[in-house]
């Protein structure tokens, strides 16, 4: 998740809470330093919205150009507009990991992110992980110990998992158990996945 | 000519082998499209308006506001007056973007008159309804005769099926057909009167679901949503998706019922068991209340009596929740049978053998204990109630066992093998995310003497053969059958065509790895693309018509499965955490077709069965009859650090093989949440009766001494 604390919420709400749920379209330039949102902002004396603005979002190494409403979440635009549907609403309230994808190789709930907030970032969806034909050791192991059942919460995890990998090479069954913390699986696929991320860690993922 | 019957073990290539799901990789790379994914041209996103009231007579929806507002397209609302729930869906909008219809969904003015609400289900008093009884034997003389009577009284709370992917569907009118993708457990017969509902000739209706992100047992039906949709999508000439949010999915879209129990049990000293009375209540919410089975699984106690009622309440209406009615009535069951072996001062491993004579299947139970009993290394870890030793955690063991119906369902399916070698097979059946593709291909490829690869499995659409839906641990039986009578037929066919290249007669041929061939002159055979050459332009299709009864008696398939299940947990008397150490499960279903996703429905439910034991409870507020934690934060799922390490040991062989195919889904989430809490007792040495076993209840019993003290 970015750490990035806003100030100027107001206290008992959340920035995301504030700018989703109440409808508020405008961005202030304070919240963030994207850069195609620059020239909207500086033509607009530092205000955009309510209404789409432009956005350029590099996704799996594309420049892709939407215009959105500064109220729709990086979720929403991976899979409402870009029609990426590898990352899954499911809480839509930073709870089940469902969504994540990469920023800047960080894992990220993207319900959590506004798309106009990611611009200027690397993001990497599910779909830039690999394909069916060519799958990333963590999708390989994840198919091999059976690491999935109904697959909803699969890519969420998969993302997860990859960042996980990269930053813990040896990882061990305590740290995959203290560092997948942030997912949720309702069909149950703990077993497989704990031994599948332990796999993929061996093998190494770039 | 090919026989329908299973191979022997020795002949199988596939059946019973550790097979990867083959839409592992669709999965796990994210190009798996679930309902929630289909995004058509010009879709239109739809948000629903639900009732903040428990129960209210509706008086008045003004939706002006929200239609004037740019981008929205379509709207409907309810006719009905009088909502019965928080939760309740009273409107409907449809929009060019998700966040224009969540914003029109809140410009809908609703006007309601509240009226009285009832939530709460804790309190046998305020069921209105006749209790319904069941009498067996005489038991109020079995309680005077037997050495130990104990009493206790358990409970087990509304849990909500908290399906990842919502319930929901896209749904298209074009051209004067409907075509919907929901996310459903019941391809062929989602539609079933959907037509009436949506003013569409049912002809006219095609669903569509390859991938669902789970269902477990909510997701059979169209719901209120589904007409929405199409009423919607008529409205607006535009495809329309509508899948619901997270606080009204589990508000409104299907919940466990409840079961509290104040349950007697008599017992000779020896430990047999000779009489049990229980009294159950507890809530469907709006849908009805049936009360589970007691005492469970134990059938043959001679002398039982049951009452049960059901308490109507203010919430969303219950439904068939992963084995309906059998967690509530194990856990009731097997609770109450520990506090006997506990008050008996028996071992509970004991007194569970002691009694499996009193079950339809003793011997099952009784090997399957003993596995589960190796598997936890329980004659080390065992002690009598009340881990001795000092400090503040407590270590214990409990057990549970339990069992399920499975028979396949009705199930047709066509083979068709095409003149270049390539093998189909089509049904009206889905995917939940049990392995039924991967099951269907093994089954038709071990028929076929092909390897997995070579056949294309085609499900999830309601114009392919019709196949039940998947409820019950019906799939894989009913599936099973199906697929290897068609590829069975479709076979024999081409035995018929190509006998007399052979110079035989197709009673002679045989398949193996690949090749037609003679069975008693090998050498006399051919490629399986030569064969399939020689079919000239006309592919072969055969229908497979699973018939239950007909399936079983030539040992396809059958119905009936045992099933133990031992937890090792530790408690902290401190802060009431309960953690899992270990559990274990030696389950059984008959002829196993993929060991890999067979094993991973025991892991699965061992994991759902530690949610519900442990997180799992549907919060409702008395005073203002909502739930309180209708979202994913408090309405807690087990994460990948709460499940311990699990053993699954699957029963094959003799004795199990020659059964033919059963259902797995259910049976390994009936056990958990009895044998979690009786590991807790015995840690413990007194009783925490009710699930979830949260730190305050925990605590709570601490402070008191228990029911046992």
């Amino acid at each position: 998740m970015s750490d990035e604390i806003d100030a100027s919420k107001p206290a008992g709400l959340s920035r995301r809470g504030f700018l989703k749920g109440f409808g508020v379209g405008s961005v202030a330039t304070g919240l963030l330093s994207p850069v195609g949102l620059k020239e909207a902002l500086a033509r607009e004396g530092g205000v955009v919205g309510p209404g789409e603005v432009p956005v350029t979002l590099k996704i799996n190494g594309q420049n892709r150009k939407l215009s959105v409403e500064p109220r729709v979440t990086l979720l929403d635009a991976l899979r409402n507009r870009l029609d990426l549907t590898g990352c899954k609403k499911v809480c839509d309230r930073g709870t089940c990991g469902a969504c994540t994808v990469l920023v800047d190789r960080h894992p990220v709930y993207s319900c959590s992110m506004l798309a106009v907030e990611a611009e200027g970032h690397e993001i990497t969806s599910i779909e830039g992980l690999g394909t069916p034909e060519r799958m990333n050791e963590v999708q390989k192991a994840f198919v091999h110990h059976d690491a999935q059942q109904c697959g909803f919460c699969t890519p969420g995890f998969v993302v997860a998992c990859t960042a996980f990998v990269r930053k813990h090479p040896d990882a061990t069954l305590e740290q995959v158990r203290a560092g997948l913390g942030g997912n949720l699986c309702r069909c149950g696929t703990y077993a497989g996945m704990m031994l599948a991320v332990v796999d993929a860690a061996r093998k190494g993922v770039s | 000519m090919a026989k329908v019957d299973w191979p022997a073990a020795d002949k199988r290539a596939l059946i019973g082998k550790r097979i990867d799901r083959i839409d592992g990789p669709l999965k796990a790379t994210g190009a798996a499209k679930y309902s929630y994914d289909i995004n058509r041209p010009d879709m239109l996103w739809a948000k629903v308006v639900t009732s903040p009231y428990a129960h209210a007579e509706v008086t008045s929806i003004d939706t002006r506001a929200a239609e004037a507002l740019p981008g929205v397209k379509g709207v409907w609302h309810d006719t009905e007056k009088e909502v019965r729930y928080a939760g309740e869906i009273v409107a409907a909008v449809a929009a060019v973007t998700e966040e224009i219809a969540e914003e029109a969904a809140r410009l809908v003015a609703v006007q309601y008159k509240p009226l009285e609400h009832q939530v709460v289900d804790t309190d046998p008093a305020l069921s209105k309804d006749k209790p319904s009884k069941k009498d067996q034997g005489n038991v109020d003389e079995a309680f005077t005769k037997a050495d130990k009577v104990v009493e206790g009284e358990y409970g087990i709370p509304v849990v909500t099926h908290c399906c990842l992917e919502p319930h929901g569907q896209v749904t298209e009118m074009r051209d004067g057909e409907l075509y919907a993708w929901p996310s459903t457990q019941n391809v062929s017969r989602y539609s079933d009167r959907l037509g009436e509902a949506a003013g569409v000739d049912q002809n006219k209706i095609h669903v569509e679901c390859q991938f669902m992100g789970g269902g477990f047992g909510s997701k059979f039906n169209f719901d209120k949503w589904g007409p929405i949709g199409a009423l919607l999508s008529k409205q607006t000439g535009k495809p329309v998706k509508l899948l619901l949010e997270r606080d009204i999915e589990l508000m409104t879209a299907g919940n466990r019922p409840s079961a509290y129990a104040k349950i007697k049990i008599g017992a000779q000293k020896d430990g047999t068991i000779t009489a049990v009375e229980a009294e159950v209540w507890g809530t469907g919410g709006m849908g009805g209340y049936g009360p589970p089975p007691i005492p469970y699984v134990f059938t043959k106690v001679p002398h039982t009596r049951l009452t049960g009622k059901g308490i109507r309440t203010n919430r969303g209406g219950q439904r068939a929740w992963r084995a309906p009615n059998h967690p509530q009535g194990c856990f009731l069951t097997m609770s109450a049978l520990a506090d006997t072996a506990a008050a008996l001062k028996m071992d509970e491993l004991e007194f569970f053998l002691k009694n499996v004579s009193l079950t339809d299947r003793a011997e099952v139970y009784t090997e399957e204990l003993k596995i589960a009993a190796d598997l936890i290394d329980y004659k080390r870890k065992a002690h009598p109630r009340g881990d001795p030793t000092p400090g503040p955690v407590k270590r214990g063991l409990g057990m549970s066992i339990h069992t399920w119906g499975g028979m396949g369902h009705p199930s047709e399916c066509d083979v068709t093998i095409s003149p270049d070698g390539s093998v189909e097979a089509r049904l009206g059946s889905q995917d939940l995310g049990t392995g039924t593709r991967t099951v269907i291909d093994i089954v038709v490829a071990e028929t076929l003497g092909l390897p997995l690869h070579a056949v294309k499995v085609q499900i999830g659409k309601s114009d392919y053969p019709a196949s039940g839906g998947s409820g019950g641990s019906t799939t894989v039986g009913g599936v099973s059958a199906s697929s290897r009578l068609a590829a069975t037929a479709a076979l024999n066919a081409l035995f018929e065509t190509i006998a007399s290249k052979l110079d035989t007669a197709a009673d002679n041929l045989e398949v193996v790895r690949g090749e037609i061939r003679q069975s008693d002159k090998p050498e006399n055979k051919m490629s399986w693309k030569e064969a399939c050459a020689l079919l000239g332009v006309n592919a072969i299709t055969r229908r497979g018509s699973n018939n239950p009864g007909e399936s079983q008696k030539m040992h396809l398939m059958d119905g009936g499965v045992g099933g133990a299940q031992i937890a090792d947990v530790s408690v902290d008397i401190e802060t009431g955490i309960v953690t899992i150490n270990e559990m274990v499960a030696a389950q059984d279903c008959g002829l196993i077709i993929d060991l890999k996703t067979a094993e991973s429905q025991v892991y699965g439910a061992l994991i759902m069965g530690i949610t519900y034991s442990l997180f799992e409870e549907a919060v409702y507020d008395a005073k203002t009859g909502r739930m309180l934690n209708a979202d994913m934060e408090f309405y807690r799922l087990a994460g990948i650090k709460d499940v311990g390490n699990l053993k699954v040991h699957m029963m094959t062989g003799k004795g199990y093989d020659e059964r033919g195919v059963v259902g797995l889904g259910e049976p390994p989430v009936i056990s958990p949440g009895a044998a979690i809490a009786n590991a807790v007792a015995n840690a413990l040495g007194v009783r925490v009766p009710q699930l979830p076993l949260t730190p305050d209840r925990v605590i709570a019993v601490l402070a008191k001494g228990g029911n046992l003290a």
